[in-house]
């Protein structure tokens, strides 16, 4: 910060000003009982509170978020129970290979793939997922469509997987076996007593990737030039800047929590096992 | 009138790995409007397959390769989509085992028997009614409460009454039950089978019944048929076959059924040897004579046909015969076990309790008896009675509750294995219930037993392999065996394997927890001659666990009755069974159906098992008690009444008044005549 031939004295100065002179406990619980109560210290290298900047990187990481998530949960839930339904069959076998081939493309091969033919080539979406700064909502949309697609290149397959083996668990189980032979209609079946069953399962996965959503777009977010938590985390890193890192990553780690406790109560809404507990 | 349902010469066959196997071949029978009929028959040998054939759901890769299959005169193959979903929902209905998975536990039991009423066009205002109407016809007693429930909140017999309401409430032509009862306590199933009985009689739809279990066949069916490797072999009305059987392998089955009046002190009992031919197996002549005592060179050479004489029909060549074929069993009787009087666990006080507070769950209370040295004794009672968490005190695989106290061999007993010596633990040992998951799937027969003896024993290099050796051939095995892995063996070969691993550290005592119930009959009559012959060999105790009141009766010597963690009644077997005994006993008896079919004179418990964490005052079985008096049972805890030396029991009634079996255990040494003697299947 004071660069290499500094005086020590000088030194000294900062470290005792910065705090960081004391012991690691000790300046570990002072961070954390800020931190609780929304003073998330100083960046050292914008020289000003890290609030603001967390802020701002979480909003934005949150819309790229919900554009992937409104994306890809329906496309790999269609995927998945259309393969099952057609299980063994070539529609169930693209389906899987698709899905799987899309899986393992880093995400940083897709993006640039992706500019390069729809940003470059075709010039249909900005290479830059950054917008002006009075960009309205569809403008931020058009913006977050390009940046979107590796996500749900990444998601789909594994949603998709998730999402046919619930179904073809449920198909195979005696309580559909029980709704056919009751005569009922196929689309009955399927829709009342399979997809209900067949979904729980695809629920916490889902809830456990939207954090990744949120918090694992580093590259994402570098290749489009978007200023989400993400970028603020690679920054951060990159300049030494502690605060920033710990109040990035401690985010992360909250949502992550927050994001399985919501799946854990959905899961727990729609489940009556677990509603009603155990037998009376 | 048209036939119910109709088989003409029905073949199906699964296709496995490319290549079609043949499971059904060439079944032909009619099944009157009205009629109950029978098919029996082991595991493998196609019934359920007939059973999901007849209401087209065969599984993906089923076909059915010839003939056909008509339900009130239609061909169902025939049938399109719509008229098909008309067929289901009008005319033939089935109900499965395992009624837990069989309703969709994300909706309320109410709404899925509503959709029976939806498809027949009854306006949604008045399904809550038909629905609470169907309820109340399968003796639920408060269909309003019931409607509102998931799956999960009701019990195996509740539920299982709600899949039969949802199969009748259409009034079907047919209903298909593929082993509704299997898997219930015998009470509960007591209960299905009556209430199956009674709609019957009101709704006048005939039944194809399916069933392992000869014995609940016989009390439900007017026809049987049996089925063996996918062939009929024998068809008549059900007094008839179980009288007179006229095919070799259904006289062999009722053999191997452990009878009153068999036990293991005076003979073995009859297995049919040899293994079912696997699926698709090319096979000249009967398909049975591999196994069969009257086999000669015609039946090796030619297939016998199906010939029907009146009302019976048999597949063999020399049906006359089978009359003549020796139901004594002709096996040597075995030394009875010494029973003498030395006491090689004694236990007083034994008590369990899970949780703390008002969660507390009091799952043995004051449980307190001796066990002899070369004895079996037998422990019965409804699940939810303590006899597997008992059974785990014992072995020490729980910490019993303090105060609790368990002498082996006069010492006290610690209440963890960790804390047992070397001696303790190897002389106490277990086999269990289902061989497929007590044996590692990674491991060879050699293997575990050589891990088994050089752990407990402590034997190395040729003194190992040597004990290896006896051990397999004490259970019957051959040294061919021993590179096998458990997914290469039969489950009767499994449970062999899993009795050798017991023996191999030579225990005093064995505890056997269910060790037949996963086995087809004939399989299970070997696996109890091993039994009792180790026994007389190696003066080994048993404590036997089983819900097969037959099993028990065979192999035991004595028997305790246990309810709500409690011992009710104990005594010498037979004594036990014939009574005096417990009203609970005999409730317990009376619920099993036998193979004579006469079992009017039950005695039905009514209510369900009352809840661990919260025990009834008094005597713990008033509740559900026939014979309970008010202001007596439900104050105070009953006396111990001490019947003769050895037998005793808690009950407030005067010992005048406890019942006995009505049926009169048959004198000793007579050949059973199946008639007239109880069969506990």
């Amino acid at each position: 910060m004071l660069g290499p031939f500094a005086d020590p004295k000088a030194v000294e100065t900062l470290n005792h000003q910065m705090g960081t002179d004391r012991p690691v406990l000790v300046q570990y619980a002072d961070w954390m009982s800020g931190f609780l109560t929304g003073d998330m210290g100083q960046s050292y290298a914008y020289r000003s509170p890290v609030a603001p900047f967390l802020g701002t990187a979480l909003l934005n990481s949150s819309k790229l978020a919900a554009v992937a998530f409104i994306l890809v949960v329906p496309l790999g839930i269609f995927g998945g129970v259309i393969a099952a339904l057609y299980r063994g069959r070539p529609t169930d076998r693209i389906l899987s290979v698709v899905g799987i081939s899309a899986t393992v493309v880093p995400e940083f091969v897709s993006g640039i793939v992706l500019i390069l033919i729809f940003g470059v080539w075709l010039r249909w979406f900005p290479i830059s997922a950054t917008w002006s700064a009075n960009a309205g909502f569809w403008n931020q949309l058009y913006h977050l469509i390009l940046p979107s697609v590796p996500l749900v290149l990444i998601l789909f397959g594994y949603i998709a997987r998730m999402a046919r083996a619930g179904m073809i668990e449920a198909l195979d189980a005696d309580y559909t076996r029980t709704a056919v032979l009751k005569g009922l209609t196929y689309p009955q079946v399927i829709w009342r007593h399979v997809l209900r069953n067949a979904l729980l399962p695809t629920i916490s996965v889902i809830a456990t990737q939207t954090v990744y959503l949120i918090g694992g777009l580093v590259v994402i977010e570098i290749l489009f030039h978007y200023q989400g938590i993400g970028s603020l985390i690679y920054i951060a890193a990159k300049k030494k800047d502690f605060p920033m890192l710990q109040a990035g990553v401690m985010a992360i780690g909250a949502l992550f929590a927050v994001a399985t406790l919501l799946a854990d109560l959905l899961y727990a809404r729609l489940n009556p096992r677990i509603r009603f507990g155990g037998r009376e | 009138m048209t036939d119910a349902l109709t088989f003409e010469n029905l073949g199906v066959a699964y296709r496995v790995k490319g290549r079609s196997q043949q499971v059904l071949y060439g079944i032909d029978l009619q099944i009157a409007r009205g009629e109950a009929y029978g098919l029996v028959g082991e595991s493998g040998c196609g019934k359920s397959t007939a059973a999901f054939a007849a209401v087209r759901y065969l599984p993906r890769n089923g076909l059915v390769t010839n003939g056909r299959i008509l339900i009130d005169g239609q061909d169902i193959h025939q049938l399109a989509a719509p008229d098909l979903r008309k067929l289901r929902q009008y005319s033939v209905s089935m109900v499965y085992q395992d009624p837990g998975r069989s309703l969709n536990p994300s909706l309320p039991v109410g709404r899925q028997v509503s959709e029976v009423f939806e498809l027949a066009g009854v306006p949604r205002a008045e399904w809550p009614t038909r629905v609470a109407e169907i309820l109340a016809k399968v003796q639920i007693s408060d269909p309003a409460l019931v409607m509102q429930r998931y799956p999960h909140q009701l019990s195996g017999g509740m539920q299982q009454r709600v899949a039969i309401a949802m199969a009748v409430a259409s009034n079907p032509t047919l209903l298909v039950l593929d082993e509704p009862t299997t898997g219930l306590d015998a009470t509960v199933e007591a209960e299905v089978l009556d209430l199956i009985q009674h709609l019957r009689r009101e709704l006048s739809t005939a039944i194809l019944f399916i069933s392992h279990n000869l014995a609940v066949i016989a009390r439900m069916c007017d026809r049987v048929g049996v089925l063996y490797a996918g062939r009929l072999v024998e068809e008549a009305r059900t007094d008839e076959i179980f009288r007179t059987p006229r095919h070799p392998y259904t006289a062999g089955l009722l053999n191997c059924l452990p009878q009153a009046g068999r036990s293991k002190d005076k003979a073995l009992l009859a297995t049919i040897p040899g293994f079912l031919p696997g699926p698709g197996a090319q096979i000249t002549g009967c398909v049975f004579a591999p196994r069969c005592a009257l086999a000669d060179c015609l039946c090796q050479t030619r297939d016998p046909a199906f010939v029907r004489a009146g009302d019976r029909a048999t597949k063999c060549h020399y049906p006359e015969r089978v009359a003549d074929m020796n139901r004594a069993v002709a096996a040597p009787v075995l030394v009875a076990a010494g029973q003498g009087s030395r006491r090689i666990l004694q236990i007083s006080d034994l008590a369990k309790s899970f949780g703390n507070g008002l969660q507390r769950q009091r799952v043995l209370r004051d449980v307190g008896f001796d066990l002899r040295a070369g004895e079996t004794l037998g422990l019965v009672g409804e699940s939810g009675s303590g006899k597997t968490t008992l059974a785990r005190c014992i072995l020490g695989l729980l910490q019993p509750d303090p105060g609790s106290r368990i002498q082996f061999d006069d010492q006290p007993l610690a209440g963890t294995t960790a804390a047992r010596s070397r001696d303790q633990v190897k002389s106490i040992q277990i086999v269990f219930q289902n061989p497929d998951s007590a044996l590692n799937r990674a491991h060879s027969v050699h293997r575990m037993l050589s891990r088994t003896i050089g752990l407990l024993i402590g034997l190395r290099g040729a003194a190992r392999e040597a004990r290896i050796r006896a051990l397999i051939r004490a259970v019957r095995l051959t040294d061919r065996h021993l590179t096998a892995l458990p997914r290469q063996l039969s489950g009767g070969l499994k449970q062999r394997v899993a009795i050798a691993r017991a023996f191999a550290s030579d225990p005093q005592i064995l505890i056997c927890d269910e060790p037949t119930s996963a086995l087809d009959v004939s399989v299970q009559a070997a696996i109890l001659n091993l039994l009792a012959e180790l026994q007389a060999t190696k003066q080994v105790s048993y404590i036997l666990i089983s819900h097969d009141l037959g099993v028990v009766r065979y192999l035991s010597d004595r028997i305790a009755v246990m309810y709500l963690g409690q011992v009710l009644e104990i005594g010498p077997a037979e004594a036990v069974f014939s009574g005096p005994h417990h009203p609970y006993t005999a409730a317990l008896l009376s619920s099993v159906p036998s193979i004579d079919g006469g079992n009017n004179d039950r005695v039905r418990l009514t209510g369900a098992l009352p809840s661990t964490a919260n025990l009834p005052n008094g005597c713990v079985f008033h509740t559900r008690c026939p014979r309970m008096m008010p202001g007596l049972c439900d104050q105070t805890a009953p006396p111990q009444i001490t019947l003769h030396a050895d037998h005793v029991l808690a009950c407030h009634l005067p010992p005048d008044q406890l019942s006995t079996t009505a049926r009169q255990p048959l004198p000793d040494g007579t050949g059973p005549n199946l008639a007239d003697s109880p069969v506990y299947g």
